[in-house]
């Protein structure tokens, strides 16, 4: 019997409010911004305002000269130095991977990207020296269209490569031995469906600007950064640009969300720490929302071909999938992965014999993209959840019974995919059974027959979405294979104090999450202490060095293993002493709430934070005991979870003025066990709130020279608290099998489900009106193009 | 430089600031106020949100010398002097509000300002008047949840002003589970 098992049903599965809000909610938060040092200079950027053009000269001596400005440092300044923003995943081995200056040397590729940084005595005398700084600009053309980019004779965003193509990364089926052939199937089927959806580019908008701190002192450079990623700064920064991982300390301290954007190396990282290390002063650099919308990477941007076939009965027989992938000006951390990390997820939770897929990466004149949260998972669930309903109105099925039709059953688990994954676990019937009856589905679905017989001018439509994903990043074993340059493990260190206080380091890294609630409330269970006796710590690589942080809805399914682990070895490291202390063999002792109790003689027991004061006194150890009760301990994940789940979103659609609203949104998550329902929940608001947001609202948009038009709040319209609906969550749950928790992952679910459910309710509702898609964001303009190009009135 | 007096969070500032500072720079880079947040650059997020004679006021869009001679309250200064929280605080706690926390100063003051003029808001009420104040992280629903909680337990308290609002309320460390 487990540790967890004696405990399970205490703190784990309780709705514990949270350790994190009582800093939060007082204004006693430490932003990487409310770092003052003394001495500390301020800096400014100045970015391009062009989005492809040679530099042929930049004149900064007016700006140095200005009262309060220490220095102003150009790209060619550090171009011995500077080395190129790092891109950790190689695709291909011809991937074409150019460098990247953090500051750019001799050209710009996206209008935004930094050119000069000046170092002034305060912000607003930086910010007034980089009006004095002249650039002497270049144009060159801008390249905005992916498949303009690969066409012929199109210009190149880098002329070096003689190409705007990346990668072309293939998997066939067939090929790999995992099914049948995909074309074959095709030509051969009843009926086959052929759709090209467009994931237009989106900005993360984490609400916290990004941030960095740099203080050289002479024994170590300390980084404050506003990132997910401490662990991966340091070692870049060192691994970069040289200077020893031991003199470089990297404390992500309260982050302001994330959702994969703060999942980057910098280039106002690098910036920051070049310019200290120069300056030999402490710097601070605080982004504008403005720099924020062009310099952090945006994310989406795909087109997607696909190709469904089946039988007439309903029956899927082959999906082929072509995907052109929008990387930008270059290839940061995870561009070219992020397309890919959902090629295993085309084929959705159902059972297709043949499999087709194709990805393209494409440079252009554009703010880099990378991970947003769900990084390509979202973009896939999309792709078939659409085309699932597109096969269902063609055969004239219901979405869901065609859906039932093809997804794999609960007894068929594990179950190897057509991509070569096998999906440890699932219940998509439970999911969706319970979805239906909490939106009332035949009863929507009658008033809107009734609807459509009345020709009402608001439509009803009903949306579904019927997502699994992978989530628990990664195996190192299988990243390794797939050319990613770090592992997946995560690791947690417990030390019980003398007084019989717990610590707890993560090498997670949470910006919202709240792992200090979750985290405490296992280790109080797995101990046997009160939640209240613990203290989370982490994101600084000085106190919890080893880490590999957040992102991928990893911190749970991976870190949370190795914190069980960590736990049950302080149990054990303190049991010898418990035995020794009761004058019993410690196989005869058993750990029940908190204490090692002798086996059938009640009485007979040592609490461990007694164990804990004893170690420390050290004055009579048994031997092999060591002086301390702590202990560490490192998780690698043998395979991925996949959390699953059913969003059924009822939208009315007015056909006059293209309005969608939505009228109900349901959620059922099946993410195995839970630690905290409260920030399950709230995870899964947050989430349908950002692919809600997807499906309505959000676009960033460039005009044909390569400007963001939508550079600002204004333009680019994240919702608001007046835009969203009511979400309804509830959860069925099959433990994730071989997790001590139970536990799948929750962090990007709501954001990979809802924003098919919402596009398939708005379709649906327009059907008769010969609507088969609608282009994302689904304005009322958009809407009532779309009814127009239809045909009409029906 | 113009010489400015403003009271914040209970305490009398007398500066020289320069005329183009934002009322939010000066709070936060001048008095140390850094619990009150810049998230944007267009008036847009409602981050810096702050209470100016009881009445909620996005800071950034406001000069400094502005707000001379005016009292202030920031998300500082909304707990009693004991450190008691106000109800809407201690709402949002209860009722998971927030996730990264980042909104959290500017969606509080501005859910204070709220309330004071409404004390018993609809959802659609709460949802309208804090369309001024962008979260990224919670869909908004649990900050719906904490208004009408925070509603709810100041109608049954009746303070006077924000500032006295601070009902008698159970502190963070007694849990109310569900």
């Amino acid at each position: 019997m487990t540790v967890t098992e004696d405990r399970a049903g205490r703190e784990v599965g309780r709705d514990r409010r949270r350790k994190e809000d009582a800093r939060l909610i007082t204004g006693r938060t430490m932003w990487t911004d409310n770092v003052s040092l003394p001495g500390m200079l301020h800096l400014a950027i100045l970015r391009s305002p062009m989005s492809h053009a040679r530099i042929d000269g930049i004149d900064a001596s007016a700006a140095r000269s200005m009262p309060g400005v220490v220095d102003v440092i150009t790209g060619r300044d550090v171009a011995d130095v500077q080395g190129s923003l790092p891109c950790a995943w190689t695709v291909t081995p011809d991937m074409a991977h150019p460098d990247h200056p953090p500051l750019a040397v001799d050209e710009v590729r996206f209008a935004g990207e930094p050119v000069a940084v000046v170092a002034a005595r305060d912000h607003a005398t930086a910010l007034d020296a980089l009006e004095a700084i002249e650039v002497a600009y270049e144009p060159l053309p801008a390249v905005m269209d992916i498949e303009d980019a690969l066409a012929d004779g199109s210009p190149l965003v880098h002329q070096s490569l003689g190409t705007n193509k990346s990668f072309t990364w293939a998997f066939d089926s067939a090929e790999e031995g995992t099914g049948g052939d995909a074309a074959a199937a095709i030509d051969a089927a009843d009926v086959v469906v052929r759709r090209r959806y467009v994931q237009q580019r989106v900005i993360p908008a984490f609400m916290e600007p990004r941030s960095v701190v740099v203080d050289p002192t002479p024994d170590q450079i300390t980084v404050w950064s506003s990132t997910q990623v401490p662990h991966f700064v340091r070692f870049f920064l060192a691994a970069v640009l040289g200077t020893p991982e031991h003199k470089i300390r990297v404390i992500a301290p309260d982050v302001g969300g994330g959702f994969g954007g703060k999942l980057q190396i910098t280039a106002e990282e690098f910036i920051s720490f070049l310019v200290a290390q120069r300056l030999r002063k402490p710097v601070k650099y605080t982004e504008s929302r403005s720099e924020a919308m062009l310099s952090a990477h945006h994310g989406r941007d795909m087109i997607q071909d696909v190709d469904v076939a089946a039988d007439r009965d309903g029956t899927v027989t082959a999906l082929r999938v072509r995907l052109l992938a929008n990387m930008g000006g270059y290839l940061r951390l995870l561009t070219p992965a992020t397309p890919l990390l959902g090629r295993y997820m085309y084929n959705g939770i159902y059972k297709f014999p043949a499999h087709r897929f194709e990805c393209t990466g494409v440079f252009t004149t554009t703010t880099p993209t990378d991970a947003y949260r769900g990084a390509g998972r979202p973009e896939a669930t999309f792709a078939i959840e659409r085309v699932m309903d597109d096969l269902a109105a063609e055969l004239g099925m219901d979405p869901v019974e065609l859906r039932r039709r093809n997804w794999i059953e609960r007894d068929e688990f594990p179950f190897t995919t057509v991509t070569g994954l096998t999906y440890d676990s699932g219940d998509y019937a439970a999911a969706t059974d319970k979805a239906m009856g909490l939106l009332g589905y035949d009863e929507l679905r009658r008033e809107q027959a009734e609807r459509r017989a009345a020709g009402d001018r608001v439509q009803l439509g009903i949306g579904v979405s019927t997502y699994t994903e992978m989530c628990g990043l990664a195996p190192s074993r299988w990243l390794g294979s797939l050319g990613y340059a770090a592992g997946g493990w995560e690791s947690a260190i417990v030390r019980m104090l003398p007084t019989g206080k717990v610590e707890v380091l993560t090498g997670t890294s949470p910006h919202g999450q709240g792992h200090e609630t979750a985290w405490s409330q296992i280790v109080a269970d797995q101990l046997g202490v009160p939640f209240e006796d613990i203290e989370v710590m982490h994101g600084d690589t000085r106190t919890s060095h080893k880490g590999l942080d957040t992102y991928g809805s990893r911190s749970l399914a991976v870190g949370g293993y190795a914190l069980v682990e960590a736990c049950k070895r302080v149990v054990e490291k303190a049991r010898p002493m418990a035995a020794h202390l009761l004058e019993c063999d410690p196989a005869d002792l058993e750990f029940v709430d908190g204490s090692y109790r002798v086996k059938g003689t009640p009485g007979a027991s040592k609490s461990i934070t007694e164990c804990a004061l004893a170690i420390f006194a050290a004055h009579d150890l048994p031997d092999g005991v060591e002086p301390y009760l702590d202990a560490d301990a490192s998780y690698d994940p043998v395979d991925f979870s996949f959390p699953h789940g059913t969003h059924l979103c009822a939208a009315e659609v007015d056909t006059e003025t293209g309005q969608v609203r939505l009228r109900s949104y349901v959620a059922v998550d099946d993410i195995g066990k839970v630690v905290n329902p409260l920030i399950v929940e709230g995870q899964v608001h947050g989430g349908v709130a950002q692919g809600i947001a997807q499906a309505l609202f959000e676009e960033a948009i460039y005009d044909e020279d390569g400007n963001l038009m939508t550079g600002t709040f204004v333009e680019y319209t994240i919702p608001s608290s007046a835009d969203l609906p009511d979400i309804v969550t509830d959860r069925t749950e099959t433990p994730a099998p071989g997790h001590p928790l139970g536990a799948k992952g929750v962090g990007e679910a709501g954001t990979i489900a809802s924003t098919p459910a919402v596009v398939n309710a708005v379709v649906d509702a327009l059907r008769p009106y010969g609507v088969t898609d609608v282009r994302m964001p689904c304005t009322p303009e958009r809407v009532w193009q779309a009814i127009r190009n239809g045909g009409g009135r029906p | 430089m113009t010489r400015i007096s403003m009271t914040v969070d209970g305490v009398r500032y007398d500066d020289d600031v320069e005329p183009r500072t934002l009322l939010v720079h000066h709070l936060r880079n001048r008095l140390g106020k850094v619990g009150t947040v810049v998230g944007c650059d267009t008036s847009n997020c409602g981050s810096c949100t702050v209470l100016l004679s009881g009445r909620s006021v996005k800071s950034c869009s406001l000069l400094a010398v502005q707000a001379d001679g005016v009292d202030i309250t920031t998300v500082e200064g909304l707990a009693g002097r004991d450190g008691e929280l106000h109800p809407v605080q201690l709402a949002f706690h209860e009722s998971h509000a927030l996730q990264c926390g980042f909104c959290t100063p500017g969606m509080i003051m501005a859910a204070v300002d709220l309330l004071t003029e409404n004390p018993d808001p609809s959802d659609t009420e709460i949802r309208e008047g804090l369309e001024g104040n962008l979260c990224r992280c919670t869909g908004y629903q649990n900050i719906v949840r904490a208004v009408h909680a925070a509603a709810t337990s100041m109608r049954t308290s009746v303070p006077s002003t924000p500032e006295a609002a601070g009902a008698p309320a159970p502190s963070m460390g007694e849990e109310v589970t569900t």
